[in-house]
């Protein structure tokens, strides 16, 4: 007979090897596959893994912007999911920001270079933050439900996008190709040490969110309605006004992701520009614990593995399905580990004669 | 061998112990009482009984014969029924198809021969349960009594009643101590769960006292008495006696007219209240469980809407202001619920983050600084013994007792002008009880109003300068304390005013 009983509280070196445990069996059953499927010897793949992530400083730097967008984006759903407003709709926030900021880029391209970009930052995190104010007012007003309406509101956005691409914005001088107009210089981020500024932002935010989180008011009021309405109603929280303000800075963080993907990333308005970092980082958000300093380790080595991942398709030779298949062994691993930190299996019969299970 | 033993019982649950190598016997034809503080790992025993949970070793023997009980389908079939806190009944459906529901048969009810096997047997233990009755039309008591004779239907005859008296009025603890007797008198086992003393005093054979999961031990009722049971419970002589703290009564400082309030579906649960309370008073409020006593303090406090009618602090008028202006004109709700958490506390976050829940926004600035929060979070822990493993620990980890704790230690730390609370020693243990009763008494010299909403009517009658009774959102009757006895309230709860018993006195 297999019971399953609740473990006390662990230690967190252990819950920590546990986790590492959880990877170390993910390489293992996917080691497993691709003897079985590929007949490939599994060590060549993940050295090539590995170096297709950091084998090159191009390769680095190519994992650092992947990880810079992918940690703003998560930082914004971290707010959300701490006040448990399940912002599904980063992807339409990370479109609307972008469509946001394009427009100055697009309609003033001789502005002073700084003066542009910190107008388009502030145009991004608008465009992001009132996208995402909409399901927030609904919610706050008529208590819908967020999970639905930031979904749906992710095709508007992206159908928006697609509108202009295909009609008002589509740049004249593509022979009749559907894209729209590259940016002037003034309006693409520099660069530090070889990678877009964005990754300073990057480093920056996971420190104020932080303190936002776990040092202000606001991050208080935020967690106290995230765990009960009522308890939030009965400590005098004004509840329609933290709900609409968390969710606006969630939607925010979103947009800047936007912006930086326009601006830095693609230097162009398009369709593909989201490229589901949206929806990727509620997984970072979930595997960071909503805690920033967390969450920032976990995107990176995320964005190293999808690095690695399309690396590998060329060096070794293997579909990327094969790359998918070893995230998606790492995720299922790591969450299914999280069962073993809170319970334990015990096997045996529940009724034992002897008297072992006492503490003196 | 008539008895039914439980031998060598453990359970633990992760690192807690929650019964102890414990032996336990009941005879057949006996009331046999468990008693014990909560956390004593009564219901846990009990449930292991029930076939609910499963010892970690031990074993269950019934007439002589072991049974390995691991589910309550097998704990019935064995004859053993327990009747539980909370009724597990089907509202919309009558008596008689509540107790066939769930059945094993041939797929067609024969409700004929059910419905005589049922009478027989309400007729047998004199139940006198109506079997078209719906659920719904029944009181707290009919609904008890439809659970025991549902179980009985079942061929229980080994009953386990979970603390049946929480709910009761003293005229329906009659009915049920009737019932009770009639069981034992059939030969059926009767373990009767409760921490009311008296009541185990009177109706049980023989009690058996638990202290943090073992057997402390087994007594003849006749042998024992209050204070060498509270003793037993406890671990240590305690003092039985509230103080009741005499205070120069000030002027009126809560002044209730005509409230009314009408809950979601229009219904009203609160029917034109009036009342005062003076500083340094203590006014009680006595009523069975959901008489309007949750929504009387969630009015005051600004958290439930007022229909109509006036609620006045001082001189100022408190209905249509936010709950947060509320609090800061210094009136404190602390409403402890069934699950204790309720709304008052946070429960993922540690207690230090539960210490500022309300007064975190009158720091100045961006940020909150948590050192003063922290200091009073070590002083609560100390004045009212909370056991934890530090300040930073989530309360939702603690014990039930320590969580309560942890929300009156915040209340009566920010000695308010008003103090609202709703059942504060829910469930704690008899020390603790009389320290709050004593930290209530403490505040009430300082010349706060107090509004007390308890549930035990010796606390109401020994700790209030008055006492109001509700009964379905309306006050039956404000009586003082000193004069009133539990007859009198009993029936003010069960809905019958002072004029009405004026009437019959005169009669």
């Amino acid at each position: 007979m297999i019971r399953i009983v609740k473990r006390a509280n662990m230690p967190k070196t252990k819950s920590a090897g546990i986790r590492l445990l959880a990877v170390l069996l993910a390489l293992l059953t996917s080691a497993v596959l691709i003897i079985l499927a590929l007949s490939l010897n599994p060590l060549d793949v993940y050295i090539a893994l590995f170096k297709g992530a950091f084998g090159s400083a191009y390769r680095i730097r190519e994992v650092v912007e992947n990880a810079t967008v992918l940690t703003i984006a998560s930082l914004g759903i971290a707010i959300a999911f701490k006040m448990q407003f399940w912002n599904i709709g980063g992807e339409g926030q990370i479109c609307m920001g972008a469509f946001f900021a394009s427009f100055l880029a697009l309609n003033f391209p001789e502005l002073p270079k700084l003066l542009l970009l910190t107008l388009m930052v502030l145009a991004g995190m608008l465009g992001g933050g009132l996208w995402a104010f909409i399901p927030a007012y609904l919610r706050a007003k008529w208590k819908t439900n967020e999970t639905i309406i930031t979904l749906m509101m992710n095709y508007i956005a992206l159908k928006w996008l697609t509108y202009l691409q295909y009609g008002p914005w589509k740049d004249p001088s593509a022979l009749g190709f559907p894209k729209i107009a590259n940016f002037s210089d003034n309006a693409i981020l520099p660069e530090v040490f070889g990678v877009h500024i964005g990754w300073i932002f990057a480093l920056i935010l996971v420190v104020l969110v932080n303190i936002f989180l776990n040092h202000s008011k606001k991050g208080y009021e935020i967690a106290v309605l995230g765990e009960s309405e009522n308890t939030a109603l009965y400590a005098g929280i004004n509840i329609k006004r933290t709900i609409i303000t968390a969710i606006f800075i969630s939607g925010a963080l979103c947009g800047l992701t936007g912006m930086i993907q326009a601006s830095a990333v693609n230097n162009t308005l398009s369709v593909e520009i989201s490229k589901g970092i949206g929806f990727t980082a509620i997984i970072t958000t979930w595997l960071g614990f909503l805690k920033p300093g967390f969450i920032l380790v976990v995107s990176t080595l995320f964005a190293a593995l999808v690095q690695g991942g399309s690396f590998i398709q060329t060096a070794v030779g293997i579909p990327q399905a094969v790359a998918e298949l070893l995230q998606g062994l790492i995720l299922f691993f790591v969450l299914g580990c999280e069962f073993f930190i809170r319970y334990k299996i015990v096997l045996g019969k529940p009724f034992l004669s002897d008297r072992r299970g006492i503490k003196e | 061998m008539d008895v039914i033993s439980m031998k060598g019982i453990t359970k633990i649950f992760g690192s807690v112990v929650a019964n102890k190598d414990i032996d336990f016997e009941v005879k057949f034809g006996e009331i046999h009482a468990l008693l014990g503080e909560n956390g004593a790992g009564k219901s846990t025993l009990v449930n292991m009984l029930s076939g609910i949970y499963i010892p970690d070793s031990g074993s269950i023997f019934i007439r002589g014969k072991e049974f390995k009980l691991t589910s309550p389908r097998t704990a019935i079939d064995v004859g053993i029924g327990m009747i539980h806190q909370h009724y597990k009944l089907v509202e919309i459906m009558t008596a008689l198809e509540n107790i066939m529901l769930g059945q094993k048969g041939q797929g067609f009810l024969h409700a004929n021969t059910a419905r005589k096997r049922i009478e027989e047997l309400s007729e047998r233990f004199q139940l006198g349960v109506v079997l078209d009755k719906k659920v719904y039309d029944m009181s707290v008591g009919e609904k008890q009594t439809l659970e025991i004779l549902k179980v009985l239907y079942r061929g229980a005859d080994i009953l386990i009643l979970d603390e049946p008296t929480a709910v009761l009025t003293p005229q329906e603890t009659e009915k049920l101590f009737l019932v009770m007797n009639r069981m034992k008198d059939e030969g059926c086992a009767v373990i009767f769960i409760s921490h009311k003393m008296n009541e185990v005093l009177r109706i049980s054979d023989r009690l058996t006292v638990l202290r943090k999961g073992e057997n402390v031990n087994t007594l003849e009722t006749k042998d024992t008495n209050t204070r060498e049971l509270a003793e037993l419970m406890v671990g240590h002589p305690v003092s039985l006696a509230i103080n009741r703290a005499e205070a120069v009564k000030g002027k009126v400082l809560l002044a209730v007219k005509n409230l009314t309030c009408v809950n979601e579906e229009k219904v009203q649960v609160l029917k034109g209240l009036n009342f005062t309370i003076r500083g340094g008073e203590i006014l009680g409020v006595a009523g069975v469980a959901g008489s309007g006593q949750k929504e009387l303090c969630e009015a005051i406090a600004g958290l439930y809407p007022v229909k109509k009618g006036e609620i006045i602090f001082g001189e100022e008028k408190l209905v249509g202001l936010s709950p947060r202006e509320i609090i800061t004109k210094g009136i404190s709700m602390s409403f402890v619920p069934e699950d204790r958490l309720g709304m008052g506390l946070v429960a993922s976050m540690d207690i230090v983050d539960n210490m500022i829940l309300k007064d975190y926004h009158k720091q100045k600035g961006f940020l909150i600084n948590r050192k003063p929060a922290a200091d009073k979070a070590v002083k609560i822990i100390k004045k009212l013994d909370i056991s934890t493993p530090g300040i930073h620990h989530p309360i939702k980890e603690l014990s039930g007792g320590n969580i309560q704790k942890v929300l009156l230690g915040r209340e009566l730390e920010a000695h308010p002008k008003l103090l609202i609370t709703a059942y504060p020693v829910r469930g704690l243990d008899i020390n603790v009880s009389y320290k709050i009763y004593d930290l209530i008494n403490e505040e009430k010299k300082k010349g706060e109003a107090i509004l007390f909403v308890g549930e035990d009517l010796d606390v109401l009658i020994e700790l209030s300068d008055r006492i109001m009774v509700l009964c379905h959102g309306e006050i039956m009757g404000i009586v003082e304390a000193a004069k009133t006895t539990k007859e009198e309230l009993g029936l003010l709860m069960a809905g019958e005013t002072q004029q009405d018993m004026e009437g019959m006195r005169r009669d």
